[in-house]
């Protein structure tokens, strides 16, 4: 077979009956800079019972392509090609026609369960709904209720009867994510897409919501598509993967496979790049240079061509079909690139990214050999404790109750040193960092910048110390002020502190270069730049005044994984070099291994365990930490498959009204465990930790130190 | 919730006295109902001026007076003219009058704007909705007394195309009208049509317009995807799912627009020569009246407050998030 006759096949298996099977379908919109080719010829196909992940960046096409299948696009999107879902055309079918094909044998899940759900219907009523609609009015709504209170518990949602005459908002996120896969279900569907459903998620909630993904696939017997940035969530859940670039599939075949021997250098770099939370020697991560093309004019050749290593004239000449790969694979596996022979080998994936994309360690410095006692103390934290009062009533506002955002917390970070803070959403770092950076006094406790304790300090002092704490924000659109030129962005900080303007000037430019900019770009906006080089100007923004520790408040959450490596790795180069201290805050546990000496993993206000983070990570003690650990899917199907899995149950309880004794005991499984007279002390005493240790944990009957295990 | 309401509205009943002093001591220290007698020629004897005043209580001082009139006002007593007649002689004539003008107007404006708005917005820039928009702004841009002058002109030839005075504008019963309830009726419903379009029409061009904001914000929202997702037709999940929500931030402006109505409707009460409170409130102003001033004020911050108590009604019967 020669390769055109290989492109010109519909798929790896045209004698199958998939249950959907997309051909050379086109999406484009219109937009002020042209047509925007946001699909262009993408072929795949969806088994029944099969799970298929779809992989890409934002941008590549993976959710236009989904919402084809569905029908939702809006109406000015112009669509080609063929969808055909269990040998019926879908493209051209009208609205009333899709409608009886959507939710009864094509189900969705989306992304944000916040905003999914109809806030003024109940959930049960909008379970109910998906019954009726498709009932044919035969289907009474007595019996659509009760069938949507048994749907609701078959997602696990507890107490399903009467949570199913709640609102939507009395939800937590999770519980709304289920809400909505119970709706997928609840018709038995053929197919389910799920479009990125855990990414909005804590990943204690995600394992969670995975879990019920898998039962509810077990279930209903469909196929899956899901759509994911992670590449762990596909190495655990997918049979088979479709990485997408540009609006088009370049590499697809069975998970395993790819992850061992991946045939395309955008999905090798993909693997090389991502932090991994299981490995416990530092890997060096992989950085894809570049952005990814403009999808309104795209130059002839291949999409991935200025940004790949391995890129020859013939890259730059013709797109590459895709086509099977020689050697093991066979036919399932395929690749859409001119050098994908010679990507074979017996190395392992990570080793040939490293290899091919070139990315190297950071040596660590002379400042790290030093013992942390005798290093420089940058901040203390001691007995940190921040309330907010929770107010009713407008003319007569009365206190009814405390929100214990941060409570009692006390760390230090040295020079040179990383503190990698994690917890899910609401445990508080982000107070505990706001409360670091107000400089002001919080409720309880002492926070010390420097030596000084900042409560104490006068303005002048303040705004000394300011010089040498500094903040990277998340977002970086957010951070960076849309009307100000670069120049003025990084040089704002600079002119707050009087350096007189050849200073700045030349201060600028040396900025932008040492975090990997032209210095010619000062003169340009915010809005020129990509992600990954705007968080690079907030970057510089916050070394200007050579600061001694600067707070990262999740930097690379906001950015997709292939930019992700690259500002990682800026970042470390970044403290070796200027000797810096990083406050870590993060809830992606494999990027904070990467980066973190020390780890301190909060807990509903509270740091259960801190420690040097080879110990935590290895050795975890907290039951809390154990769960959080490996509830992070692993990007290597082997081990994702095998590991064991903790997976707590419900949510994080109000940080309003925390459990009496220990904070975690009502999600622990640890706990649940114990024998009632030993439970006793969970209950009654809350559990210290022993901030001065070098691995401490709060617990009554923490994991035995001496059985180090990897999780 | 229960609680919530009744809290409310003890809170209005606060804000109805703030407003209603607030007025009063206004109209006390500004006006000079006396300025009229004083500049008679010849001048009437001081005795006369001495006892009109002491006839309107401007002898004492106006915290006194506010007092009185209030105590009075509970029981139904809102004071007299400066004319001498009892201000509650013509307060429920001239109420009634208000209210059936402006609550006929009002439930039309809601209705048809909200309806425009939806449509409106489904529509979007197709035809009908350009067309919406367009009529819109010109009612909007057009001031009220020339609205109502052109429906007048309007009705005139309408008058005249169909022979019979079909549509009147004057007043709001005819003079000595003589005949049986239903022709009554008849004849107060050929009055009230043209003063309510003038008024509705302004409310639709205003409702339709946030309606459509609200209705587009909602056409791009995740759950009306859901709603898709499930097998509900575009149209269908815009109903149940995408109307409802779209109506919640418009209670709010419903209240408060029914509260500026009352006020700003003198120009249509004037046009049509209903003798309501918006015209009163003119009047007592030009007579120097803080009797009728206080009592107009009062009955404007018992409509826009009750409207603005109803409006928290509806949002929590809409919006489940605001319950509890």
């Amino acid at each position: 077979m020669t390769t055109a006759e290989a492109a010109a096949a519909p798929d790896e298996r045209p004698d199958a009956d998939p249950v959907l099977r997309v051909d050379d379908l086109q999406v484009s919109f219109p937009s002020e800079a042209g047509r925007v080719h946001a699909v262009r010829g993408l072929s795949y196909h969806v088994d029944r019972g099969e799970v298929l992940g779809i992989v890409g960046e934002s941008g590549s096409g993976k959710s236009v392509s989904s919402l084809a299948v569905m029908g939702l696009l809006p109406a000015q999107a112009r669509v080609s090609g063929s969808i055909r879902f269990a040998g019926r055309e879908l493209i051209g079918l009208s609205d009333r026609e899709l409608s009886g094909i959507r939710g009864r044998r094509i189900a969705m899940v989306f992304q944000d369960p916040l905003s999914a759900l109809t806030p003024v219907h109940t959930v049960g009523d909008q379970v109910a709904e998906a019954l009726l609609v498709h009932g044919g009015g035969k289907l009474s709504t007595k019996d659509a209720t009760a069938r949507a209170v048994e749907l609701l518990d078959l997602v696990g949602i507890p107490n399903a009867a009467a949570r199913a005459r709640a609102f939507p908002h009395e939800f937590s996120g999770g519980m709304r994510q289920r809400v909505v896969i119970a709706i997928a279900i609840a018709n038995n569907p053929d197919l389910i897409i799920a479009d990125e459903p855990t990414t909005a998620l804590d990943v204690t909630v995600q394992a969670q919501v995975l879990e019920v993904l898998r039962t509810a696939q077990e279930v209903t017997g469909a196929g899956i598509a899901i759509i994911t940035h992670d590449l762990g969530v596909v190495a655990g859940f997918a049979d088979r993967l479709m990485v997408m670039y540009a609006g088009r599939a370049v590499e697809t075949g069975p998970v395993r496979e790819i992850y061992s021997a991946p045939r395309m250098p955008y999905t090798l770099g993909l693997l090389g790049s991502i932090p991994r939370v299981d490995v416990a020697e530092k890997q060096p991560l992989v950085p894809i240079e570049g952005q990814p093309p403009s999808l309104s004019e795209l130059p002839p050749g291949c999409p991935f061509a200025p940004r790949c290593p391995l890129a020859v004239d013939a890259c730059r000449a013709a797109e590459p079909p895709l086509v099977p790969v020689t050697g093991t694979g066979g036919v399932a596996h395929r690749a859409a690139c001119h050098r994908s022979e010679e990507l074979a080998g017996d190395r392992s994936a990570e080793e040939t990214a490293v290899q091919v994309f070139g990315a190297e360690l950071v040596e660590p410095t002379d400042l790290a050999t030093v013992p942390r006692a005798r290093r420089q103390t940058v901040l203390r934290v001691d007995g940190l404790v921040k309330h907010y009062p929770l107010t009713r009533g407008t003319l007569l506002r009365r206190r009814v109750g405390t929100v214990r955002a941060v409570d009692g917390v006390s760390f230090d970070i040295v020079r040179g040193e990383t503190l990698g803070l994690v917890g899910e959403s609401g445990c508080g770092k982000t107070t505990t960092l706001m409360e670091i950076l107000s400089l002001a006094k919080p409720t309880a406790g002492t926070i010390s910048v420097l030596g000084s304790t900042v409560e104490s300090l006068g303005r002048a002092e303040a705004k000394r110390i300011r010089r040498d704490l500094q903040v990277v924000f998340q977002d970086p659109t957010a951070a960076l002020d849309p009307r100000l030129p670069v120049f003025d962005i990084i040089a704002e900080p600079l002119r707050v502190h009087g350096f007189d303007r050849p200073h700045i000037r030349r201060r600028v430019a040396d900025l932008l270069e040492l975090v990997g900019l032209r210095p010619e770009f000062a003169a340009r906006y915010p809005a020129e730049f990509s992600g990954g080089q705007r968080q690079r100007i907030g970057i510089a923004r916050a070394l200007a005044l050579e600061p001694k520790l600067v707070v990262l408040d999740e930097p690379v959450s906001a950015l997709d994984v292939s930019i992700q490596a690259g500002v990682i790795n800026l970042l470390d180069e970044l403290k070796a070099k200027l000797s810096l201290s990083y406050l870590f805050v993060a809830h992606d546990l494999a990027v904070v291994r990467h980066v973190a000496d020390r780890v301190a993993v909060m807990y509903l206000g509270k740091i259960v365990e801190i420690g040097d983070a080879p110990s935590v990570f290895g050795a975890p003690r907290h039951p809390y930490t154990r769960a959080l650990l490996s509830a992070v899917p692993v990007p290597d199907p082997v081990v994702e498959r095998r590991r064991e899995r903790i997976i707590l149950t419900g949510d994080l309880p109000s940080p309003a009204d925390p459990p009496s004794g220990c904070r975690f005991r009502t999600r622990c499984f640890t706990f649940a465990a114990l024998p009632e007279d030993r439970r006793v002390l969970c209950v009654e005493r809350e559990p210290v930790l022993d901030a001065a240790a070098d691995h401490a944990a709060a617990c009554h009957y923490p994991r035995d130190s001496t059985s180090l295990q990897r999780v | 919730m229960t609680g919530f309401l009744v809290r409310r509205l003890l809170n209005y009943l606060l804000l109805c006295l703030v407003a209603t002093f607030l007025a009063y001591l206004l109209a006390a220290q500004t006006f000079d109902p006396l300025a009229v007698l004083q500049s008679r020629n010849p001048a009437p004897p001081p005795e006369a001026i001495a006892a009109k005043a002491h006839e309107l209580h401007l002898d004492q001082p106006v915290i006194p007076r506010y007092l009185d009139w209030l105590g009075n006002a509970l029981h139904g007593d809102f004071g007299r003219t400066v004319d001498g007649a009892p201000v509650s002689a013509e307060l429920w004539r001239r109420v009634g009058v208000s209210l059936r003008l402006f609550l006929l107007g009002t439930v039309i404006g809601i209705a048809v704007g909200v309806i425009c708005g939806v449509v409106s917005a489904i529509r979007q820039y197709r035809f009908t909705d350009y067309a919406i928009t367009v009529l819109s702004y010109v009612i909007l841009s057009t001031p009220v007394f020339l609205l109502g002058l052109l429906l007048k002109q309007a009705a005139l030839n309408v008058n005249q195309g169909l022979g019979t005075e079909l549509l009147r504008f004057t007043g709001e019963v005819t003079p000595n009208f003589s005949g049986g309830f239903g022709a009554a009726l008849l004849d107060r419903l050929q009055h009230l049509v043209l003063p309510t379009l003038t008024i509705a029409l302004g409310q639709i061009a205003l409702y339709s317009r946030y309606q459509r904001g609200a209705m587009l914000d909602v056409l791009g929202s995740d759950f009306l995807r859901t709603a898709q997702a499930k097998g509900l037709t575009r149209r269908r999940a815009l109903v149940r799912h995408g109307m409802r929500t779209a109506l919640i931030p418009m209670t709010t402006l419903f209240a408060f627009g029914f509260g500026t109505l009352v006020i700003g409707g003198v120009f249509t009460e004037n046009l049509f020569s209903w003798f309501g409170m918006g015209d009163w409130l003119v009047h007592g102003i030009g007579a120097q009246d803080a009797n009728i001033t206080a009592t107009v004020t009062l009955f404007v911050a018992v409509c826009v407050l009750l409207s603005g108590w109803l409006s928290d009604v509806l949002h929590a019967v809409l919006d489940p998030r605001v319950r509890g």
